[in-house]
């Protein structure tokens, strides 16, 4: 792959059914470039984890993938309220979601452990009132 | 043990994707919680669930599920069972409860995965 593929999501906040989506499309164009398998789950459980979180707590945002010939780097940007205490909210179990999303099958506290889990890189930016941005990074 | 086996041991209805019936399965995992599927399953074929929504499809499709069963006698949408079908995903309804169901394929030789 001589120059990199890049891809940008816009993600609704207001239709949950949809979440998913762009992650799902993400999945699907990294099988057809024939990356590891390994690599693609791993990309696609942060960035759902991610996706969904963003419809969750923060309204929707956006989504840029960036596909190189080593890795896979994404960032998830929204303008939601912000996270709080971004160690508690790496804890497993930690969770400010409310009940009617646990309803929904998410909301375990188990979104941003994931997403750090499933990644090479992780970094988050986060300002009450602004917004969080996540700066992910997988290799391939 | 594939998926064919999977519905006659808990008799269960098969939804969609009867094509893929003979797709063999060597993991499952039970739960209602998305992430925590997400979080604990690796290599994992079958997803037992009693949750009903969108969400779960696209769940098994992130983890290359080949199966989702539901049970207690829940049943999936429309837009449901068209993601499934578009994902190569076989649907299973059963009334069994979730130990049970668990606890029946657990007893016919599927296991866990390998946790974290």
């Amino acid at each position: 792959m001589a120059d990199s593929i890049r891809l940008h999501y816009d993600v609704s906040g207001t239709d949950f059914t949809l979440a998913g989506a762009a992650s799902s499309d993400v999945k699907r164009t990294l099988k057809q470039l024939g990356i590891s398998p390994d690599a693609i789950r791993n990309v696609a459980i942060a960035m759902y984890e991610g996706e969904i979180n963003m419809v969750i707590h923060a309204g929707g945002g956006e989504i840029d993938v960036e596909i190189t010939e080593n890795d896979i780097r994404m960032v998830l940007e929204d303008h939601g309220p912000g996270i709080e205490n971004v160690e508690l909210a790496m804890k497993e179990g930690y969770s400010t979601a409310p009940d009617n999303i646990r309803s929904l099958g998410f909301g375990a506290g188990m979104g941003l452990p994931n997403i750090k889990k499933y990644t090479d890189d992780f970094r988050i930016e986060t300002q009450l009132g602004v917004g969080t941005k996540l700066i992910l990074k997988v290799n391939i | 043990m594939n998926i064919n086996d999977i519905k006659e041991i808990l008799g269960a209805e098969v939804i969609c994707r009867t094509d893929l019936l003979e797709t063999t399965v060597n993991a499952a995992c039970g739960s209602d919680m998305m992430s925590d599927v997400l979080a604990f399953v690796k290599e994992q074929a079958v997803l037992l669930t009693g949750l009903v929504n969108p969400q779960v499809v696209r769940t098994a499709e992130m983890m290359d599920m080949h199966c989702i069963v539901f049970v207690r006698g829940k049943r999936p949408n429309l837009e449901m069972i068209e993601m499934a079908e578009d994902r190569d995903m076989v649907m299973l309804c059963t009334d069994l409860e979730m130990f049970t169901s668990c606890g029946k394929l657990y007893s016919a030789g599927l296991r866990g995965g390998s946790g974290k």
